[in-house]
C-alpha cells in the first residue's frame, strides 16, 4: 500500500501529483535543488528534502540522493513526473531495491524502449510500422533530409535536422554533446525526416494482470524546435482519415504488448497526411500532455498510475473519448528573438475562468462557459502551473512556465475558449509565448485541421510572434499607464493628495511621461511619450483629441477612445507596468525622467587628491581601459589609494612613472572615453 | 454635521447672467496670463531653446513630483507698468520628493532675466511666504543682474534679497539654488548666500566681476571659466556642492538634495479622507454679481468651498450682515468669516473680535471672504461708537496669531479691506476673484465727495461752480478709481498673491491650509487695549 510519495521532480509537474496524492489522500514529499527553493511545489508538499546544488546533474538527475530522501523523508513510492531520471531504468530498479515503489513501468519495459534504435526493431519485429533506421556513418545525399536524435532522448534535445551533408558532422556533434548533457548518453542515428510530418501518440495505460487501455490518441503537431507547444485529442488527422485511428490504437497496443508494459505509457507515431503512420519512440513514463486525454475522457491518469503500481487492476476498458481537448505551453522564451529563454520575475499570473487546477474537471461544467451549450459535461479551463505570482523564473530548467487546457465539445470551441482565456490571462513580468499561441490557436489554417511540424515555419513567425497588441493599442496603454501612476501618486502622497491631479492656476505644459515597449531581434523597442493634463474640463491629451477620461483609479483606468469605452487594468511594479485591456496585453517600463545617475561619470583628468609618491602604475598611454580598472597607486600618508578609470576607454595621457613626487592636483591620468568625444559619457 | 442648504438655481437667468460675466472676466485674465506664460516672446524663447536650454516653466515642471500641483504666486505682477507682465520671474508652491518647497525661476527670455523693481517685490513676496510657511526655498538661477536703467529702485532695496536667504538658512528653513547661467555680480551671492548649490557644467558662470571687470581694477587677464566656471567653483572655489553634467541633472540633483532634507512640518496635519463640498464648485461662477450693489450669500461660496459643505454657524442670529463659523478645508480646521451684506456695524465688528479671539483660543487658522463696503457711516453709528468696534475688529485682526487667507470675492472697500485682513494686515495669503474690487471707497463715491468738498470750496469762496467740469471731473475720478480698484491692476502691484478661477477656490485654499501647517499654528492671547 501507499502511504507517501515522494515526487523526484520539480515545478509544474510535482505540483500536478501532489494534487492526485492530495486527493487520495497520501501524504506527499518534494525534492528540491537550491534554485528552486522558493518554489511552489516545495511549499504544496508537506515534506521537502533539500538537493544541494542547483544543476540539474547535481540535483534532479541523481538517483542516489533521490532515492535516499525517499528514504529518509519515509515515502514508500516515488513518482519521477517526466525528463530527468522518469525514463532511467537504472534510477527504477535503484527505488525498487530501496524497497519503494516505482509509480512506472517495469524497467526493462523502461530498458526495451529507452534505446530508440533497439525499439524500433523490436516494434518492426511485433509489426508495427517503423521508419528506416540510418546510420550517420553510411548516409548518402539521397537520405535527406534527415533527422538525427538522441538514442536515450525525448522532448526535442539532442535532435537535429540535417539538410546538406555538409551540416552534417556539425549537427551530429551538437545533438551528441545535447545528449550528453541532457541524458547523460551521447549515442545517436538517424532516420528519415517528414519536412511536414504530423505527431501522433497514443495514451496506454496498462495493469499487471494484462489488461492493455489505448486511450486514444492526441495529435501534438505544432512544434518549436521539435518541442510540442500546442497539443490536442482528438487528432485531427486522425479524425479525418477513415480507419486511421483504429490501425493507430492497434499499433500502440501491440507495442506495448511486446515489451510487457504496465502502468502509463505513450506510443508515439509521425504521420503522413495521408494517414501513413511509423512508429518513432515510446515514451515510458506520463506525458506533459495527458491533461488532454484526461480531459476527454475524465480519467486522473496519476490517479490510475498510482493504483496500477499499488497492484490493483483496471476495468476492463477504458471510457469513451467525448469532444475536444487542447493543451497549450506556456514559455518563458522570446519567439521573435530565436526562442530565446527568459529570466526574471513572473509579477503575476493569473488565467481568467479556470475551472481546475492539476484536476480533472469538475463533471459539470457551470453552465455559463463555453456558449452556454456545453452541458453536462468536462466543460472548461484547466491550468497546470509550475508558477504562482512572484515567482523568480531562471533559464537553469526547462523554461516552460505552466500548460493551460480547454475543453469544449467541439475543437473550433475548444480553440475559441482557450484564445480568449490566454489573450485575458494576466501574464506579467516575462516575456512569452503567449502572443504566439493565441495567434496559432486563432489562425485559419490551424482551425481547419491543418496542422503540421512544419505550422510555424510555414506560417512565419513574423506574423505568429507579432504581439497581440498593435502600436495603437500599445500608445493608448501608456497613455492609461501614465494615468493611473497619477491616480497612484494621489493616493500615496505625503501632501496634497486631495487636490486634483497635476492642478495648475497656470497651465503651461502637459504631464510628460515616457513609457517603452521592450523590441526583439525582429523589432526595435518602442518609446511612447505620453503628454496629458487633466483639466476642469476634462482630460486633454497631447496629440489627440478622441480621447475622453471616464475614471482613472491606481489600477484601473478607463477611457472613451472616439466613443468605445475601453477599461484599462494597470498593474505597476518596479521598473515595470503592465496594462491589460480589450487592446492586448501591453508591458511597459516607464522611462524615468532623468537619466541614470549611476551612468554619468565626469571624465578628463584624473588629479591627485593629495601629495604623494606613484607607486606604481598599472596601465600604458594607449591602453585600453574598463571602467573602475585601476590605473596607477598613489602612495600618501602611508596608505596606497588606487586611482581607477571612471569610464571605459583609452589611456591617452600618463605623464607621472613610478617613484615620481606629485602634488595635490596634478594631473595623474587623462582617459578617453570610447565613442563618444564629449567631456559626459551616458552609460546604458 | 450642519450641512448648508444651497438655494442657488443655477437654471436661473441671474445665475446665468452672473456666470457669463464672470467667465467674462476670467477670459481677460487668462489672455493677461498668458503673456507671462509667453515671456520674452517667440524670437527670445526661440534663442533660449536653441542654447538647449529649458525654459523658466519647463524647469519648474522637472523639478515637481509628476503629477504633483503648483500654484503660481503673483504671475500677473508688472501689469499695467512697463515691465513685461509676470515681473520677469517665476515663483510659486510645488511639491518636490514629497516636500512642499517655494520655488523661483528667473525667466532668462525677458530681458535675459535681469531684475526690475516688480521682479524684486514679487521675489520678496515670495521670501516671506516661505519664511512664514517654512517652505525650503529652491531657486532656479539664471539672470543677467539688474536691470541697470532701474537701478535706483532696486540696488537699496534688493539687498534684502541675500539677507533673506541667510535668514531663512537661519530660521532652519533650507536654501537650494541651482544655477542655470549667469549669476554674476550681486547675483553671485544667491548661490553664496544659499545652503545647497549646484552648477552646470559649462553653464554657470558666478563671479564677482567679469574679465573685463578685473581687467579694469587689476589689470589681471582671465576668463569666464576661470573666474566663474562651474567645474571652477566645484573643484577650485568650493562654492559649488554639486556640479551638474547639464539642466536635467541639475535638476536632479535639486530633487535628491530635498529628498535628503529630511523636512517634517511641524503644524498638525489634515483629517484623513475629507468629504468633497456637497454641491459643486462650478457654480462658484454664478455667485457672484456683476454689480456689486447687489448682496449675496456667502454660505453659498462656503457650501462649495468646506469638506462636505459642513458648517457651524457662531452667533448666527447677531450681527447679521457678517458670517462667522466653523469649518473643515481639504482635512484643515478653520474659522470663517464672510460678509453677508456688504456693510459692517457694531454688532458686526464684536462678533468678529471675538471670533477672532475664539479662532486663537483654539489655534484654528481663519479665512476671509471678502465683500465689504466698509463700517457703517452715519450720526447714528457714529454715535453709538462704530469707531470703538471697528477698531475691536482691527484691533483683533491685527494681533491674532493665528494664519490667515483672505479671498477677495467681491467689495473690499474702505476700513472693512482692513477689518477682514487686507493686505497690510498680513495675511498668509491673499488672493482675488476677477469679480472683486478693493479701494478706499467706491469709484462714484469717491468723485462723488471730491465733487461736494469742491462744490463746498467755491461756495465759501464765493465762486460760482463749473457744472460741467464738475461732471466732467467726476466722471474721469470714477474712471479712474474704477480702473485701479480693479484685481489685475492689484496683482500688477502685488497687492495679492494672484488672482484666482473661483472654481479654484477650495483647490487654492487646500494647498495653502497644507503649506499653512508647514508652521506651526498657534493662537496668541494678547492683543492691544480693547476700546470698550
Amino acid at each position: 500500500m501507499i502511504t507517501r510519495v515522494l515526487v523526484a521532480n520539480r515545478g509544474e509537474i510535482a505540483r500536478r501529483v501532489f494534487r492526485t496524492c492530495r486527493d487520495l489522500g497520501l501524504s506527499t514529499v518534494a525534492v528540491y535543488s537550491d534554485a528552486d527553493r522558493r518554489s511552489p511545489h516545495v511549499a504544496e508538499a508537506d515534506l521537502a528534502v533539500r538537493l544541494a546544488g542547483e544543476a540539474a546533474a547535481d540535483t534532479y538527475l541523481r538517483a542516489d540522493l533521490l532515492v535516499d530522501a525517499a528514504l529518509r523523508s519515509g515515502a514508500d513510492a516515488v513518482h519521477p513526473g517526466y525528463g530527468f531520471l522518469s525514463e532511467n531504468a537504472a534510477f527504477a530498479r535503484a527505488v525498487q531495491q530501496a524497497g519503494l515503489t516505482w509509480v512506472g513501468p517495469p524497467p526493462a519495459a523502461i530498458e526495451a524502449m529507452a534505446s530508440k534504435i533497439e525499439s524500433k526493431r523490436l516494434m518492426a519485429a511485433a509489426g508495427v510500422p517503423v521508419l528506416p533506421e540510418l546510420s550517420p556513418d553510411a548516409l548518402t545525399e539521397a537520405d535527406l533530409p534527415v533527422l538525427i536524435k538522441a538514442s536515450a532522448g525525448g522532448g526535442g534535445r539532442g535532435m537535429r535536422v540535417v539538410r546538406t551533408m555538409a551540416e552534417l558532422p556539425a549537427g551530429l556533434a551538437a545533438a551528441r554533446s545535447e545528449a550528453v548533457a541532457a541524458f547523460g548518453d551521447g549515442a545517436v542515428f538517424c532516420e528519415p525526416y517528414l519536412e511536414a510530418g504530423r505527431h501522433l501518440e497514443v495514451q496506454i495505460l496498462a495493469d499487471a494482470a494484462g489488461t492493455v487501455w489505448t486511450i486514444g490518441e492526441r495529435e501534438c503537431s505544432i512544434q518549436r524546435r521539435h518541442q510540442k507547444i500546442i497539443e490536442e485529442a482528438p487528432s485531427p488527422l486522425a479524425q479525418r482519415v477513415t480507419g486511421m485511428r483504429e490501425r493507430l490504437l492497434d499499433a500502440a497496443r501491440a507495442a506495448a504488448c511486446a515489451v510487457g508494459y504496465i502502468n502509463a505509457g505513450t506510443a508515439e507515431f509521425l504521420a503522413d497526411d495521408a494517414g501513413q503512420f511509423y512508429f518513432l519512440e515510446m515514451n515510458t513514463r506520463l506525458q506533459v500532455e495527458h491533461p488532454v486525454t484526461e480531459c476527454t475522457t475524465g480519467l486522473d491518469l496519476v490517479a490510475l498510475q498510482l493504483q496500477v503500481a499499488a497492484g490493483q487492476r483496471l476495468p476492463a476498458t477504458p471510457p469513451d473519448v467525448t469532444g475536444h481537448a487542447i493543451e497549450v505551453r506556456l514559455y518563458a522564451e522570446d519567439p521573435a528573438s530565436g526562442w530565446q529563454p527568459q529570466s526574471g520575475t513572473l509579477h503575476r499570473f493569473e488565467v481568467p475562468g479556470v475551472l481546475a487546477e492539476f484536476a480533472v474537471l469538475p463533471k459539470f461544467g457551470p453552465p455559463q462557459v463555453g456558449r452556454g451549450q456545453c452541458g453536462p459535461a468536462l466543460c472548461g479551463l484547466r491550468l497546470d502551473s509550475g508558477v504562482t505570482d512572484g515567482s523568480e523564473v531562471g533559464t537553469r530548467y526547462d523554461p516552460m512556465l505552466a500548460k493551460v487546457i480547454c475543453w469544449a465539445p467541439d475543437r473550433d470551441q475548444a480553440a475559441a475558449m482557450l484564445a480568449g482565456a490566454l489573450a485575458r490571462a494576466r501574464v506579467h513580468g516575462l516575456t512569452t509565448n503567449r502572443d504566439l499561441l493565441v495567434r496559432v490557436l486563432r489562425h485559419p489554417a490551424f482551425l481547419a485541421g491543418q496542422t503540421d511540424t512544419a505550422f510555424l515555419d510555414r506560417h512565419g513567425l513574423d506574423g505568429l510572434a507579432a504581439p497581440l497588441t498593435d502600436e495603437h493599442g500599445a500608445e493608448v496603454s501608456a497613455l492609461a499607464a501614465a494615468l493611473a501612476d497619477a491616480a497612484g501618486r494621489q493616493v500615496r502622497a505625503g501632501v496634497l493628495g486631495g487636490l486634483p491631479s497635476g492642478w495648475r492656476n497656470m497651465p503651461s505644459a502637459f504631464q510628460r511621461k515616457e513609457y517603452v515597449r521592450a523590441g526583439s531581434q525582429g523589432r526595435k523597442a518602442s518609446r511612447y511619450q505620453v503628454g496629458y493634463r487633466v483639466e476642469r474640463g476634462g482630460l486633454v491629451v497631447d496629440g489627440r483629441d478622441d480621447v475622453r477620461l471616464v475614471s482613472m483609479a491606481p489600477e484601473e483606468v478607463v477611457l472613451d477612445i472616439a466613443g468605445l469605452i475601453y477599461r484599462f487594468e494597470v498593474a505597476a511594479y518596479p521598473g515595470l507596468t503592465c496594462v491589460d485591456s480589450a487592446l492586448g496585453p501591453a508591458q511597459l517600463q516607464p522611462a524615468g525622467r532623468f537619466a541614470d545617475a549611476a551612468g554619468q561619470a565626469v571624465t578628463g583628468s584624473l588629479l591627485a587628491p593629495m601629495p604623494g609618491v606613484v607607486a606604481r602604475t598599472g596601465v600604458a598611454v594607449g591602453d585600453e581601459v574598463a571602467a573602475g580598472q585601476p590605473l596607477l597607486w598613489l602612495e600618501a600618508m602611508k596608505m596606497e589609494h588606487v586611482i581607477s578609470a571612471p569610464v571605459a576607454g583609452i589611456v591617452a595621457e600618463l605623464p607621472v612613472s613610478a617613484g615620481q613626487q606629485v602634488e595635490v592636483g596634478a594631473v595623474l591620468a587623462v582617459v578617453k572615453p570610447q565613442e563618444d568625444s564629449s567631456e559626459f559619457e551616458q552609460a546604458q | 454635521m450642519t450641512v448648508l442648504r444651497s438655494a442657488l438655481d443655477d437654471n436661473s437667468a441671474t445665475y446665468a447672467a452672473n456666470a457669463e460675466a464672470m467667465l467674462a472676466k476670467l477670459a481677460e485674465i487668462t489672455a493677461e496670463q498668458a503673456k507671462a506664460i509667453a515671456g520674452g516672446g517667440p524670437k527670445y524663447t526661440e534663442r533660449h531653446r536653441s542654447r538647449g536650454k529649458l525654459l523658466a516653466r519647463e524647469r519648474i515642471e522637472l523639478l515637481l513630483d509628476p503629477d504633483s500641483p503648483f500654484l503660481e504666486l503673483s504671475p500677473l505682477a508688472a501689469w499695467g507698468t512697463e515691465f513685461a507682465v509676470g515681473g520677469s520671474v517665476v515663483t510659486g508652491i510645488g511639491v518636490v520628493e514629497g516636500t512642499e518647497c517655494l520655488i523661483s525661476a528667473n525667466d532668462p527670455t525677458v530681458r535675459g532675466g535681469t531684475s526690475n523693481p516688480w521682479t524684486v517685490r514679487k521675489s520678496f513676496r515670495a521670501h516671506d511666504i516661505a519664511l512664514a510657511n517654512r517652505l525650503p526655498v529652491i531657486s532656479l538661477v539664471e539672470s543677467g543682474g539688474a536691470d541697470l536703467p532701474t537701478q535706483k529702485e532696486i540696488f537699496i532695496p534688493g539687498g534684502r534679497t541675500f539677507r533673506d536667504l541667510t535668514r531663512l538658512s537661519a530660521a532652519g528653513i533650507p536654501t537650494i539654488a541651482i544655477v542655470f547661467g549667469n549669476s554674476t555680480a550681486g547675483g553671485a551671492y544667491l548661490p553664496g548666500m544659499s545652503d545647497h548649490v549646484v552648477m552646470i557644467s559649462e553653464r554657470s558662470k558666478v563671479f564677482l566681476g567679469g574679465p573685463p571687470l578685473v581687467k579694469m581694477a587689476t589689470g589681471e587677464e582671465s576668463d569666464d571659466e576661470s573666474l566663474g566656471g562651474a567645474q571652477m567653483h566645484a573643484r577650485t572655489s568650493g562654492l559649488a556642492d554639486y556640479l551638474a553634467a547639464d539642466e536635467q541633472d541639475a535638476i536632479r540633483i535639486g530633487r535628491r538634495i530635498v529628498a535628503r532634507l529630511n523636512w517634517r512640518k511641524q503644524g498638525p496635519g489634515p483629517a484623513a479622507a475629507p468629504a468633497p463640498p456637497r454641491y459643486d464648485e462650478e457654480q462658484l461662477l454664478g455667485i457672484v454679481p456683476p454689480d456689486l450693489r447687489i448682496p449675496f450669500d456667502p454660505r453659498e461660496v462656503i457650501a462649495r468651498v468646506a469638506d462636505g459643505s459642513d458648517f457651524d454657524e457662531f452667533k448666527p442670529a447677531y450681527g447679521v450682515s457678517l458670517v462667522t463659523g466653523w469649518a473643515n478645508v481639504h482635512g484643515y480646521p478653520v474659522g470663517i468669516l464672510a460678509n453677508a451684506q456688504g456693510v459692517l456695524f457694531s454688532a458686526e465688528s464684536q462678533k468678529a473680535a471675538q471670533f477672532i479671539q475664539l479662532a486663537n483660543q483654539v489655534d484654528t487658522p481663519l479665512i476671509f471672504l471678502h465683500n465689504t463696503t466698509g463700517y457703517m457711516v452715519g450720526s447714528q453709528y457714529e454715535q453709538a461708537g462704530i469707531i470703538k468696534h471697528g477698531a475691536m475688529m482691527i484691533n483683533a485682526v491685527s494681533n491674532s496669531a493665528v494664519p490667515h487667507i483672505s479671498i477677495l470675492m467681491g467689495a473690499s472697500y474702505g476700513a472693512g479691506h482692513y477689518g477682514m485682513c487686507g493686505r497690510a494686515y498680513d495675511p498668509r495669503f491673499l488672493f482675488a476673484w476677477p469679480s472683486a474690487k478693493s479701494a478706499v471707497m467706491g469709484p462714484a463715491q469717491l468723485a462723488g465727495v471730491l465733487s461736494i468738498v469742491s462744490r463746498a470750496a467755491a461756495q465759501a469762496a464765493g465762486r460760482p461752480f463749473d457744472e460741467d467740469a464738475d461732471a466732467a471731473m467726476k466722471e474721469m475720478v470714477a474712471a479712474q478709481i474704477e480702473a485701479e480698484s480693479l484685481p489685475m491692476f492689484l496683482s500688477g502691484r502685488i497687492y495679492d498673491d494672484g488672482i484666482i478661477d473661483p472654481r479654484d477656490t477650495r483647490t487654492v485654499l487646500g494647498l495653502c491650509l497644507s503649506v499653512i501647517h508647514g508652521a506651526p499654528v498657534r493662537g496668541t492671547s494678547g492683543y492691544g487695549v480693547f476700546r470698550m
